[in-house]
């Protein structure tokens, strides 16, 4: 270990980053109040994924709820369970929350059964974010796969409301093929939007598909960055974090200037159930969000 | 601290005594095998058993434990909302904890009792309870309490320690709890200070039965990468079936999962011990599994138990050397193997000092 930190902390040796902030750890206390909460609205986004938008039954209990981009929460359906879900929207808004749900396992099915109307739990939230305010004044890479869109749209929703903050904005999507392709109504707003860079990918195109085809690397290919001035926020299975930020860092992004938000079977949320651990790490106190940096000094997290 | 005598006409009063004040948890013989199990009226605890099969932890830890009820009839008020169960714990006494499950407390304590967030079901349970040890005269074969931070006479985690020499038994307070237990059986005879010594020679004997020890102190300095990536891993879970026996006889393995279940119109949220050396305790809902291997998980085990706990606390390694899970193991995985491993091995040239321990 001592040896791969040595050859980085050379190059990166002036640039260190702000370690991420975890002082959610002091406000855990709040989290295991368990909120009773509405779903107002179901937007069918393809035949796997729902957007749910819900909103607080008690109006009181938004000025205890609020959360960062990154951030999850644990969403509970009495006889069903409970399962962590990353936050879809931006945390601007305060009338709703927007949660956006894969049918996959237990809960989602039933989930996916629900009506608008339908009571469900709230928890949280949860764990580390991504450092939104330090990135001020760069270049950012939005970068998502699959249903990696899910918790990235919190992070795309923060850099369009901040876009003056913000240097060049670039937003990569990829995806298996153009059926599966998340919140599809939403990248014409996004493309109008004034130098902001939106490019989707697909590998397997159908009859009508005209955008480019292949892996997500490949928009990587006609990105000119400054390395110094960017940061990266990637979302996505585990194992294009592998090749995205392996490009990236072959670009000269440095590694503690990306960062990836890791998926993790939880239980209790508060570090408990010792289920979400990657070595003495526990995801939902110390992640989701980690610095790439963080995760390849952590064996097994990807 | 005072030494009290108590003799067998005593000790069966004074257990009577006791159970009109705390609910009396001890070792009872059932079948082949001895269980702490919650005494009744005129029954005593075996002193004689050398340990339980299974560790005193789902006293105070549950193997299933409700934590929430809820209604799902939609023409009630309270309609899907979780209901905390009433969680007022009337104070335990366990007598006959040995050293070693006594030092398990104060582990698993570390996980659930953290500066951040604690577990009320745990922490009600546990200090509710006062811990009576009985100390070991003579070790079983598997026994490595002296290399895991105790020893056969150790008193961490105990209010109590019992001393047992022949048909008497000698009882020192350890904290405030173990003293008002002590009063609370009524016994008040004061040992003579010749017993000291005899104490002393008892401690000695016992330390020496001890005929396995585990050098610990090299895994701290080792990085998680170089063990990580050791060949042995693959060597030593070739037999492992991942039964999951090692982490429910265990007394410091924690990993709970939560479950709901639902009967009719009601339900209740529990929370089940689970094991990680199960292929569905880290699988995800999409599919994907970090730990898919079996020799994943049980490196997962022993990593976490020899080298992340060390790492995230400091405070020794999250094992007190009582073997249960190496006499338990249907095909012989041994932990103080494992241990020497982890210890003595060199990632420069990937082997394990011949050195044997």
């Amino acid at each position: 270990m001592k040896k791969i930190m040595q050859s980085y902390d050379i190059r990166h040796e002036t640039d260190m980053v702000e370690p991420l902030d975890f002082n959610r750890r002091s406000r855990l206390k709040d989290v295991d109040r368990c909120f009773k909460a509405e779903i107002t609205n179901v937007i069918r986004l393809t035949d796997m994924e729902k957007l749910f938008q819900i909103r607080m039954v008690n109006d009181k209990d938004w000025e205890r709820f609020t959360f960062l981009p990154g951030q999850f929460v644990m969403l509970e359906l009495p006889g069903y369970g409970e399962i962590p879900i990353s936050f879809s929207s931006s945390p601007s808004i305060r009338s709703t929350i927007e949660l956006c749900i894969r049918k996959a396992g237990k809960v989602t099915q039933a989930l996916h059964k629900a009506k608008r109307g339908a009571i469900v739990g709230l928890r949280g939230p949860f764990g580390t974010y991504f450092p939104m305010e330090p990135m001020k004044g760069n270049n950012i890479l939005l970068i998502a796969g699959g249903l990696g869109l899910a918790p990235l749209r919190a992070p795309i929703s923060f850099v369009i409301e901040n876009r003056a903050d913000f240097k060049e904005v670039h937003i990569l999507y990829g995806a298996k093929d153009p059926s599966q392709l998340l919140f599809d109504y939403q990248y014409e707003e996004w493309h109008r939007i004034d130098d902001i860079n939106l490019e989707v990918i697909v590998e397997q195109p159908d009859k009508s598909w005209i955008g480019p085809v292949g892996l997500i690397t490949k928009l990587l290919d006609d990105i000119q960055i400054t390395p110094d001035e960017t940061y990266a926020i990637v979302c996505g299975p585990p194992i294009m974090f592998k090749f995205v930020c392996k490009r990236l860092s072959e670009m000269g992004v440095p590694m503690q200037r990306m960062f990836v938000s890791l998926e993790r079977r939880m239980h209790c949320g508060v570090g408990k159930c010792c289920r979400c651990n990657i070595g003495s790490t526990y995801t939902c106190l110390d992640g989701p969000v980690f610095d790439f940096w963080t995760v390849m000094n952590l064996k097994e997290a990807i | 601290m005072k030494l009290i005598k108590i003799d067998q006409q005593s000790w069966a009063a004074g257990i009577e005594k006791v159970k009109s004040d705390y609910r009396v948890f001890g070792p009872v013989k059932e079948k082949n095998d001895h269980e702490f199990k919650l005494l009744e009226q005129n029954e005593m605890p075996d002193v004689n058993c050398q340990n339980t099969r299974l560790s005193p932890k789902s006293i105070i830890y549950p193997q299933s434990q409700v934590m929430f009820t809820y209604s799902l009839d939609e023409s009630k008020d309270d309609c899907r909302i979780m209901k905390e169960v009433e969680n007022v714990k009337s104070p335990m006494a366990i007598i006959g904890v040995r050293p070693c499950d006594a030092l398990a407390f104060p582990i698993v304590r570390r996980n659930f009792d953290s500066p951040e967030y604690q577990d009320t079901y745990w922490i009600k349970a546990y200090e509710a309870t006062t811990f009576v040890g009985l100390a070991c005269n003579s070790a079983c074969g598997t026994c490595f309490c002296t290399s895991a931070g105790t020893g056969p006479f150790g008193e961490e985690g105990l209010d109590v320690l019992m001393i047992a020499d022949g048909d008497d038994l000698y009882a020192k307070s350890i904290t405030a709890k173990g003293e008002s237990f002590i009063q609370a059986a009524g016994w008040t005879t004061e040992a003579e200070s010749a017993v000291d010594s005899k104490i002393d020679e008892l401690k000695t004997a016992a330390e020496s039965s001890i005929n396995s020890s585990v050098a610990t102190d090299k895994i701290k300095n080792k990085t998680i990468l170089e063990l990580y990536d050791a060949p042995f891993w693959e060597e030593e879970a070739f037999a492992c079936i991942n039964c999951g026996t090692c982490t429910y006889v265990c007394p410091t393995c924690w990993c709970f999962d939560v479950q709901d279940e639902t009967h009719g119109k009601s339900g209740i949220r529990m929370r089940n011990w689970d094991s990680c050396m199960f292929p569905l305790f880290t699988h995800h809902a999409s599919g994907h599994n970090p730990r898919n291997v079996k020799y994943e998980r049980l490196r997962q085990r022993f990593m976490h138990k020899l080298k992340y706990y060390v790492d995230k606390y400091d405070n020794g390694i999250q094992c007190v050397g009582c073997g249960r899970c190496i006499r338990l193991c249907p095909v012989n995985i041994d932990i103080r193997k494992i241990c020497y491993k982890m210890n003595s091995f060199d990632a420069e040239s990937c082997v394990c000092e011949a050195t044997s321990s």
